[in-house]
């Protein structure tokens, strides 16, 4: 197991195969939850530790489990998983439990842990799976970062609003008034702000991807073409 | 026909023994939080009640000293909930119950109220709602302090005409285009301090020690 190895699950998870803006799996959290980057983070994070864990137990057990009921063993075990974690920010993270609610277990359902499962854990070693869901995890994380960022401060003019509840009262002044006196708008906050929000991302993922593309074939080409894509405004 | 058997016998065992190595995970992980679950619950329970009930007029460990009540049309519950008694001194002197208004613009408003020995609002806030994020939510405190206008406020002073919005000929302030929600929270508010009023002696026992004892047990 070479570190380049190590370096490409990371960049496949992360970026190239990135769960919210290239898979597109596992969109019902992406736009509940990313109303602010708080609660996104935390869904994102807590999404990162069951696909780590959940790929570091089943990893070691794929050649014991029968394959006519992986599915349902797999399935045991990620909600096994996520009712821990359930129970973990039920009794140290209360604020943040309350405010994520039903998204928590819903984790169970959400494509992507079991996706991973399926196509990497069920056939590689356990710490290849555990990074390889992590990455993933992280990279889900990530886009609700920027999207739940995106949305605070265009909805609120704020940023970091809601960190009381996930890292306790003294955090409470960490919170940044990015537009002060700022009225909001409540598009950016409802359902509809979270579509356009993440049609923005992938567009924007897409423009990254195609200019990347570009320049290599600028580098091999002597005149570089310059077609007319413009980056979504946002 | 006996190989089909066994290995479906096969696959059934395996499929109990991750269920059983499951259900252990998950009964040693609910052991080793409940305790702090049950304290988290009870502290955040505790900080809503001191919001609604002044520090200055009880003494007593409210959280435990609860009293069940059963559904009565004035709160709007469905089934039993708990009410909280504060006391000052053994005396109780208020008593936080939760209501429901169920008329809101998007469904149930959870209400929870403090009501004195005299009758007299102590506080009320929204627990929970689903009305319009940044039209209807101004009953929720951190949007604005409109749910204060409630406090101190009886059926003495003001009389069944008087528990409405401003709009409707009442003394309670809305803000325009969004009527119904006050609306329907000043009807519940209203609604429950009539169920104070019948159920004062009830509510208000001084020796009511020996529930208080039972569900501490629980």
């Amino acid at each position: 197991m070479s570190l380049q190895e190590y370096k490409d699950i990371f960049h496949n998870g992360v970026w190239k195969q990135n769960t919210g803006v290239v898979q597109l799996l596992g969109m019902c959290p992406i736009l509940a939850v990313s109303s602010s980057v708080v609660n996104g983070v935390s869904l994102g994070l807590a999404t990162a530790v069951v696909m780590a864990l959940s790929g570091a137990a089943i990893a070691p057990i794929r050649t014991f489990v029968p394959n006519e009921i992986r599915i349902p063993v797999f399935i045991l075990i990620i909600a096994v998983l996520v009712t821990v974690v359930q129970y973990l920010m039920n009794a140290y993270m209360y604020g943040l439990y309350v405010v994520l609610g039903i998204f928590i277990p819903l984790i169970v359902t959400n494509c992507i842990v079991l996706a991973r499962i399926e196509a990497f854990a069920s056939k590689n070693p356990a710490a290849q799976s555990a990074w390889d869901g992590l990455s993933m995890g992280l990279g889900l994380t990530a886009v609700l970062a920027v999207l739940g960022g995106m949305r605070e401060i265009i909805g609120h003019g704020t940023l970091l609003s809601g960190i009381d509840l996930a890292l306790g009262d003294g955090a409470k002044n960490w919170v940044l008034h990015v537009v002060p006196n700022y009225h909001g708008f409540l598009l950016a906050i409802l359902p509809p702000g979270a579509f356009i929000g993440l049609g923005c991302l992938i567009a924007g993922k897409n423009w990254l991807n195609l200019r990347a593309e570009r320049k290599r074939n600028s580098t091999a080409t002597v005149a570089p073409i310059e077609a007319g894509c413009t980056p979504a405004s946002h | 026909m006996k190989r089909i058997a066994r290995s479906t016998l096969q696959t059934a065992i395996n499929l109990v023994f991750f269920a059983a190595i499951g259900t252990a995970v998950l009964s040693s992980t609910f052991f080793l939080t409940h305790d702090e679950i049950v304290k988290s619950e009870q502290a955040e329970k505790l900080k809503l009640i001191t919001q609604i009930v002044p520090p200055e007029l009880f003494d007593n460990d409210v959280i435990q000293d609860t009293l069940t009540i059963a559904d009565d049309p004035l709160l709007g519950n469905n089934g039993n909930t708990v009410a909280y008694r504060a006391r000052l001194k053994g005396e109780p002197s208020a008593v936080v119950v939760e209501a429901i208004a169920p008329d809101g613009y998007s469904g149930k408003i959870n209400l929870i109220l403090a009501v004195r020995a005299n009758g007299e609002l102590a506080g009320v806030r929204v627990v929970s709602h689903k009305e319009t994020p940044g039209l209807g939510d101004y009953i929720e405190l951190p949007k604005s302090p409109w749910i204060k206008g409630f406090d101190g406020k009886s059926r003495e002073v003001y009389k069944d005409e008087d528990w409405k919005v401003k709009k409707d000929g009442g003394q309670f302030d809305y803000v325009a285009g969004a009527t119904i929600t006050p609306r329907a929270v000043v009807k519940a508010v209203n609604k429950a301090l009539q169920y104070f009023a019948a159920n004062r002696d009830k509510l208000f026992v001084v020796n009511a020690l020996k529930s208080n004892s039972k569900s501490q047990s629980r």
